[in-house]
């Protein structure tokens, strides 16, 4: 895939409890809970660090699985959570007021 | 189950303080009949010590924050202390009467946010909710606020607490909410004082009013399923707690005490003494609360509505034993089923799903 930034958008309330992350879009109050490799990705979405190295660094370092298949996976979440609007995306590093 | 008990359980297994009730004030522009807070109470917490407070919440875990008073918005830094807890990803509920709610406070409101907005409603009748607020002109300019928030997209919820000066208005107000189109809830409990004068009591409804309350589909939604006593109780239930008061709720005073529920006055610790994580985990007051499973209770245990009881451990404690019934609840109780038990089934086990999303938030008829 092409590189791809991650950053959060500011329209959410967001906590992480134990290795799992819960999410509201403030927008819609849809509730999202996330396992821990979802959280692995949310966490380390700042809009500075490129997807590929989310997933070499934290993915593929904590989790058992191949960097091919840990891009599969990231892509439907990525695009699950960013049609939500409650992840930005972006082909350029997102600056921090973009996002929260 | 849905998330957001998923949650809670998770909460509770991990000791985290899912969800805090923060007054930053107790001072307040009405002065309603039943109010159980004292509005002249000295040495609130400074902008500095209430940022402190929603970071150390914040590093405990603490997701789902009511700000509260008193009415939040006599504080100059009302919106700094909203914008700080925002700028942390709390979901931010704001208990206001509004009537400091002007066009410029909706935009923020919205700009910020914050997840709903909650305002005490007690009548569609300007003589009556001004006489329980002894504000002239509250009722007009809370709903004028409320209609500005509305076009604004805010999301707004009216609670209506019954008394005997308003009862028979309720389901007028209920009315005014769908015209309004924001959420009603109704509150019958009056609750006494956090100093113990139970004399405001006298203002709640009548145990018969409470019945045909608890009758009323309006209010309850199904009412053969809201007055059918639950199962008898298993294991669960008796392993259970009575609410999440001390478990995965918390709640801090405009000057810094630590209780477990804004209703259960039972002191813990003083966030300007101790740090937040020293009391949550270290106060022996919420580890005797913790201790206090169902089947302690030496009263309610044996009780057969022990299984659908909303019994408050705050309002037993204020009644001297926070393991003993709470009046008020066993008033509830007996209103809403009497003692004829019938059986409900146990809900299903949930299914593992990697992302789970809800949709649409969780609602609640009564209190």
């Amino acid at each position: 895939m092409n590189e791809l930034y991650l950053a959060k958008s500011p329209a959410i309330a967001a906590r992480t409890l134990g290795d799992e992350a819960i999410i509201m879009s403030t927008v819609d109050s849809t509730l999202f809970s996330l396992n821990p490799t979802g959280t692995v990705i949310w966490d380390a979405a700042d809009g500075k660090t490129p997807v590929s190295r989310i997933l070499e660094e934290k993915v593929c370092a904590e989790f058992d699985v191949s960097f091919e298949q840990a891009a599969a996976d990231a892509k439907e979440f990525i695009d699950k959570l960013a049609g939500h609007g409650i992840l930005l995306v972006s082909d350029q590093p997102i600056p921090e007021k973009e996002a929260s | 189950m849905s998330l957001l008990e998923e949650m809670n359980q998770k909460a509770t297994a991990l000791g985290i303080p899912l969800s805090a009730h923060l007054d930053i004030t107790w001072r307040c522009n009405e002065r309603c009949v039943h109010c159980y807070l004292d509005h002249d109470a000295p040495g609130e917490m400074s902008t500095a010590e209430i940022k402190d407070v929603l970071r150390q919440l914040a590093e405990n875990g603490t997701f789902f924050l009511s700000i509260s008073g008193g009415e939040p918005l006599l504080r100059r830094d009302c919106f700094e202390i909203l914008e700080y807890a925002r700028a942390l990803r709390f979901n931010v509920k704001l208990k206001t009467n509004a009537v400091m709610i002007g066009p410029k406070e909706a935009v923020r409101l919205k700009e910020l946010g914050i997840e709903q907005i909650q305002i005490s409603i007690y009548s569609h009748r300007p003589e009556i909710h001004d006489a329980i607020t002894k504000l002239p002109g509250s009722l007009r300019r809370s709903l004028d606020a409320i209609r500005r928030m509305k076009t604004y997209g805010l999301k707004v919820s009216i609670s209506n607490v019954m008394m005997r000066h308003n009862y028979s208005d309720s389901k007028s107000v209920q009315e005014l909410a769908k015209e309004l189109g924001v959420e009603f809830h109704i509150d019958p409990t009056i609750t006494p004082k956090l100093n113990g004068d139970r004399s405001i009591l006298s203002l709640g409804i009548s145990d018969n009013e409470l019945r045909e309350v608890f009758r009323t589909e309006e209010f309850v939604g199904n009412v053969d399923e809201f007055c059918t006593p639950g199962a008898p109780p298993d294991d669960s239930v008796l392993d259970g707690y009575s609410c999440s008061a001390g478990h995965t709720l918390i709640y801090i005073s405009p000057f810094g005490d630590v209780y477990p529920c804004v209703q259960f006055p039972m002191p813990c610790g003083n966030v300007l003494k101790q740090s937040l994580r020293e009391i949550w985990q270290g106060s022996s007051a919420l580890t005797e609360l913790r201790s206090v499973h169902v089947r302690d209770l030496p009263t309610c245990s044996s009780c057969s509505h022990v299984s659908s009881c909303s019994r408050c451990p705050g309002l037993a404690y204020m009644e001297g034993n926070m393991r003993g019934p709470s009046t008020a609840d066993c008033a509830k109780s007996e209103a809403r089923m009497g003692f004829d038990g019938k059986k409900t089934p146990m809900p299903a086990k949930p299914s593992q799903v990697l992302v789970q999303i809800q949709l649409a938030p969780m609602q609640m008829h009564a209190h």
